[in-house]
């Protein structure tokens, strides 16, 4: 382990100067299941750890009156697939935080935190995406916040500036008849970084025309792609073989994958197809 | 590097403790390091095999992804604190009577894992019961008598 000293932030306020004047070796700690093993393994220089998750706002899940959700950027996954709202409004996301890691890395492990390793192949920012989640932002200069779709620049790289932490994460009531499913293709039954992943959300009208939908793909392309032609290929008319086709077409054509140990650029370009088909119609019958 | 000692005051298995940890100390390396509690097991250090499984504040979680000046004020069990004095728990007799342990270093980490299961859902299905175990690795069984001893323990009749 690097000489990592620790510091348990009280307030936001402190934590972001904990993380300004500590520089680029500051990082925050939530549940710590990726920056631990990077300090550790030395894959980034980290010489100080930013305890987050005492401050009250970065902890915890709520549910506003308006039907909204708000969830503590440091909220361990098993927190959000145990709320019961969340698995009744939301079960997307119980489909992203079941299957990040095994039930001790859940124990700790958070979606801020997920988002904020920013990795091509994360298994919570798909979901985040099709949620159309905002991403609230606390930094020196006060608060901002950014669409999920637009927060990761590059692998394990995003728009965090100097002093810069995610604090929580908005997301909007769930429109009538709309369902979202997420689902992630590893060659085993758990416990896997994904080959590829993605989730699909779509809103249904009377008729069974698609109103609205969104497609994220991950692990083929550098950061988690909103895949805008995907969703543009079936809405506006009802669901049919044809238009679920031409949006697995439209997300095959944006991947831009990379051949490793997981899998090669052929067969990620074909499970962004596979995986789109699949999420669309999940998400349909969960739309009812 | 100059070495930097913090106090933590937390409970294990029960008894307020109070110890010194280096400051980049995890709590597996506190565990068995600076209190003596050897019975987490350090595996591959970054939380793929569970060999370090112990219970905070009533979630298992890897002892080698907390640091231990994380543990100020926070409630550990370990496997240490499974058996009463010479007693071995229900769920420590059914590992020993389907023999489900060879080498035993990934032993501790299921025992622990698997006592939260139980805790939790005291009837578990052996689907449930290989999805919670997932996250702890055993080279050795092949994984079916831990099932059965997990089922066992739950009062389960084993085949």
């Amino acid at each position: 382990m690097q000489a990592v000293k620790y510091a348990r932030a009280e307030s936001v306020e402190e934590a972001v100067s904990l993380l300004q004047d500590g520089g680029d070796g500051a990082r925050p700690l939530a549940g710590g299941t990726d920056v631990i093993v990077q300090a550790r393994e030395r894959t980034r220089d980290i010489d100080l750890f930013v305890d987050i998750k005492h401050i009250p706002e970065v902890i915890g899940i709520e549910h506003g009156t308006d039907g909204s959700l708000t969830i503590g950027a440091a909220t361990p996954c098993y927190e959000i697939y145990g709320d019961d709202t969340i698995a009744e409004k939301y079960p997307v996301l119980v489909d992203s935080c079941s299957l990040i890691g095994g039930t001790a890395i859940q124990g700790r492990a958070s979606l801020g935190g997920n988002l904020c390793n920013s990795s091509p192949a994360a298994d919570g920012i798909p979901s985040l995406i099709v949620l159309e989640g905002q991403v609230e932002i606390a930094g020196p200069n006060g608060r901002r916040t950014v669409a999920v779709e637009d927060f990761c620049t590059g692998p394990g790289q995003n728009v965090l500036g100097d002093g810069e932490f995610v604090v929580k994460l908005h997301f909007p009531a769930p429109a009538e008849r709309s369902g979202a499913r997420f689902l992630r293709f590893i060659p085993r039954n758990e416990m896997d970084i994904a080959v590829a992943n993605a989730a699909s959300a779509v809103r249904l009208d009377g008729d069974g025309n698609v109103t609205w939908a969104r497609v994220s793909v991950g692990a083929i392309a550098p950061t988690p792609l909103l895949v805008g032609g995907a969703a543009d290929a079936i809405v506006g008319q009802p669901l049919s073989e044809a238009s679920i086709a031409a949006a697995a077409a439209a997300s095959s054509a944006a991947a831009n994958p990379i051949t490793d140990m997981r899998g090669s650029i052929r067969q990620r370009v074909h499970l962004a197809g596979v995986l789109t088909e699949r999420t669309i119609r999940q998400a349909a019958e969960r739309a009812g | 590097m100059a070495t930097e000692h913090i106090v933590v005051n937390c409970t294990i298995n029960g008894e307020q403790q109070v110890f010194l940890a280096n400051e980049r100390d995890s709590l597996l390396e506190a565990l068995r390091d600076r209190i003596g509690l050897t019975g987490a097991k350090e595996g591959c250090n970054n939380g793929n095999c569970g060999a370090c499984c112990v219970n905070m504040d009533g979630r298992i979680v890897n002892s080698c992804l907390v640091m231990a000046a994380e543990c100020e004020g926070a409630e550990i069990r370990t496997v240490e604190g499974l058996a009463d004095g010479d007693q071995l728990s229900p769920l420590q007799n059914a590992f020993l009577e389907q023999a489900a342990l060879q080498c035993g270093i990934c032993t501790p980490g299921f025992l622990v894992a698997a006592e939260a299961l139980l805790e939790q859902n005291p009837d578990p299905s052996e689907h449930e019961i290989r999805y919670w175990l997932a996250g702890n690795l055993c080279r050795c069984t092949g994984y079916d008598k831990i099932i059965k001893a997990v089922q066992q323990a739950a009062g389960q009749s084993v085949v």
